[in-house]
């Protein structure tokens, strides 16, 4: 199990929140989302066989959130 | 296709500016022109937000934009541009200005965040380098001149130095730092030069904990946030459904539009949260960690303090509080040679004996001739005396005599809670130090202040004796006080008091204590430089071990908690207000649209008034000198 930080841009309407972790959690290989709403990141913790961190990151962006930085530990 | 936010703002401001020019076109009676500016406006400042809510709908996902989108090409259907144009500018103004404000709340994180320390000099293969601190690895030796930033959390091994540790402690005066001292990550040095063995690096430098705890507590919810949550579930679909609702009734697709957006639930779902996170930053700015919303909720409703003794109301550090002599040596001639005699001492009382007479500044040398006497005391030959130390029981072995006078003094000071060590020298006894753990200088303050915010009840429970338990209770003018408890017995007495309906804090040192911190309603772990078992187990930290900054926590609790209240109370008035507006027709699409905002405006600007919560600025200040001039009387 992989755990990846995504820092996004300061996020300002809470439904960002629904909308960014019931997309991730229905993605395969996602175990959880978590968005930090005041921090503006996004925690996730996945499978490294099932998906990567890049497309986790795609899909943010997807949903109109751009990456400013992400931390794979 | 990414749209920035600086994108965004460029558009609000184009939209703006063309929202203004239609109304002077309209002015000049160029209805054309206006109406053409009109919709140039509601195009320019739809862009992004159709494009949010087209990547929503994308990804099946519900989204306001969605909300707003379709309420805009209803209002351009049926040609009420200054509607659409109004709406669509002021959903992105909203927006631009609830972020610059909403960054206002979060700025104490952020503050601390921006405290993190960037690079570090390191010496590799003999030499210097300066590296990312990602790079530095467990075990380095790290160098940090006077205006760096410690990298890392470790252990000083060589130099000394004066450091700011504010943004581990919240505590702004330096302290010096010697040989083997702790360092911690995202401290500064003041003045000098230590070099420094890292221990922990990275993630798991206490620095970065604090963080991480700090963002995670700003997002666990309070039970108010909770139902709000769930309320906003039922209530979003609920509109929708209402609208279209109104629109089949009264074939007003006006009305119906109106209703879709004003009763948007702005203010009502970022009012609550918006409060705890201020509050929460507030803390972290102090040195008190609370862990979350839900905690700052039950922290204001505590009215039974519980404290540990040793090391939580008193310093856990025992200290020489007096040196009386009895004859031929001055009081600084005695000192040295007794602390020489006890250098040879295993004993921690022998050691805080030394420790006393090292901060003096004395240079001594260990004896040549010495000898322990387990649990007694020593003897040992110091610039050609004979020097006896220890308790009663050595004394009366040496046959020395303790004469009425001295005994009379001794007694005294055993009564005011001082462990009494005799000190002979040459077969006569010179003097009578005293040793006691003594209680932290901001105790009386801080229960007293705490008592004036709503405490009803303090108690003591210790493990130590009767006597000591009843003269620090006695001291701080405690409730009740509890001696000789074992750990589990703790556990007993908060369980018991919960049951009789109070609401208990309990805070205390460290491991020990845990299980009753685990079982109280709020835990308080007193976290000196911040050890790992205690930030992680109580619901409160406070990281530079003063109670002052419990008294602050309590009020803070009790400010944030009004805070939410007010904010929640606005909200729900607000959209009532708007509702019943819109229904009688007395609010339009975009002053619906421009209330709405303001609303949200309002609660975070209400909110903010958090961040600057100081509770020594409050009027008890006065008062209080009183109590505490009296506290030390004793």
């Amino acid at each position: 199990m992989t755990k990846a930080v995504f820092q996004l841009e300061a996020l300002t309407c809470p439904s960002c929140i629904k909308k960014i972790e019931s997309t991730l959690d229905k993605m395969d290989g996602i175990e959880s989302a978590k968005v930090l709403f005041n921090a503006s990141k996004v925690k996730v913790q996945f499978d490294e066989k099932r998906t990567t961190s890049s497309h986790i990151e795609q899909i943010i962006e997807k949903l109109g959130y751009p990456v400013l930085a992400s931390k794979v530990s | 296709m990414k749209i920035t936010t600086k994108h965004k703002n460029y558009l609000t401001a184009l939209a703006g500016i063309a929202i203004v020019a239609s109304f002077v076109a309209g002015r000049l009676e160029l209805s054309q022109l206006k109406d053409v500016g009109l919709i140039f406006a509601t195009c320019i400042a739809s862009v992004p937000i159709v494009i949010k809510a087209y990547q929503a709908v994308r990804m099946k996902a519900f989204s306001i934009e969605l909300l707003v989108t379709i309420a805009v090409v209803g209002a351009l259907f049926i040609g009420e541009y200054v509607e659409s144009a109004v709406v669509t500018f002021l959903f992105l103004f909203g927006a631009y200005l609830e972020a610059r404000t909403l960054e206002k709340t979060r700025s104490s994180l952020k503050e601390l965040v921006e405290m993190a320390p960037q690079e570090a000099i390191v010496i590799r293969n003999g030499e210097q380098t300066v590296v990312p601190v990602e790079q530095v690895d467990e075990g380095e030796r790290i160098i940090i001149r006077s205006g760096g930033k410690v990298p890392v959390d470790g252990r000083i091994v060589a130099g000394q130095a004066s450091i700011v540790e504010a943004s581990v402690t919240g505590e702004s005066t330096p302290v010096v730092k010697k040989l083997a001292d702790n360092v911690y990550s995202g401290t500064i040095v003041d003045s000098g030069y230590v070099e420094v063995i890292a221990e922990r690096v990275g993630d798991e430098t206490t620095f970065a904990k604090i963080i991480e705890l700090v963002e995670e507590a700003q997002e666990s919810k309070t039970k108010t946030e909770k139902f709000l949550d769930r309320f906003s579930n039922v209530y979003t679909p609920a509109v929708v459904l209402l609208s279209i609702i109104v629109y089949v009734i009264t074939k007003d697709l006006h009305l119906a539009i109106t209703f879709l957006v004003v009763a948007c639930p702005g203010a009502l779902v970022i009012g609550a949260p918006v409060s705890n996170v201020a509050g929460i930053g507030n803390g972290a700015k102090h040195g008190v960690l609370v862990k979350g919303g839900e905690i700052m909720d039950t922290f204001s409703k505590v009215d039974t303090l519980l404290f540990d003794k040793t090391g939580t109301l008193t310093k856990g550090k025992p200290e020489v509080t007096e040196i009386m002599t009895f004859g031929r040596f001055e009081r600084e001639q005695l000192l040295r040679i007794v602390a020489q005699a006890e250098m040879i001492s295993e004993h921690h009382l022998g050691k805080t004996i030394v420790k006393e007479a090292r901060s003096k500044g004395y240079d001594m040398k260990t004896p040549a001739e010495g000898e322990i006497i387990k649990g007694n005391g020593i003897r040992a030959k110091v610039d050609g005396h004979h020097v006896v130390v220890g308790n009663r029981n050595l004394i009366d072995e040496e046959v020395i005599e303790i004469i009425g006078e001295i005994e009379h003094y001794a007694v005294a000071r055993e009564r005011l809670g001082n462990t009494v060590i005799f000190a002979a020298v040459d077969g006569r006894i010179e003097g009578i130090f005293s040793i006691a753990d003594q209680v932290r200088e901001d105790a009386p303050k801080a229960l007293a202040e705490m008592r004036k915010n709503g405490i009803k009840k303090i108690i003591m429970l210790t493990g130590d004796n009767q006597y000591t338990a009843e003269l620090v209770a006695n001291q701080l003018g405690l409730d009740e006080y509890h001696a000789e408890m074992l750990p589990e017995d703790k556990v007993e007495y908060v369980k018991q008091l919960k049951e009789q309906g109070h609401v208990v804090s309990m805070a205390g040192d460290g491991i020990n204590d845990a299980p009753a911190i685990a079982t109280a309603d709020i835990g308080l772990a007193m976290g000196e430089g911040g050890t790992e078992v205690s930030m992680e187990t109580a619901d409160v930290v406070l990281m530079a071990d003063k109670l002052m900054q419990f008294s602050h926590a309590y009020s803070l609790s009790k400010a944030t908690i009004r805070n939410m209240k007010q904010n929640t109370y606005f909200a729900v008035g607000t959209v009532f207000l708007l509702l019943f507006g819109v229904l009688i027709g007395s609010v339009h699409l975009a002053s619906g649209m421009f209330i709405h905002e303001a609303s949200v405006l309002l609660v975070i600007l209400n909110a903010m008034r958090l961040i600057r919560f100081n509770h020594k600025n409050t009027t008890i200040e006065e008062d209080l000198d009183n109590v505490v001039s009296l506290g030390y009387n004793e």
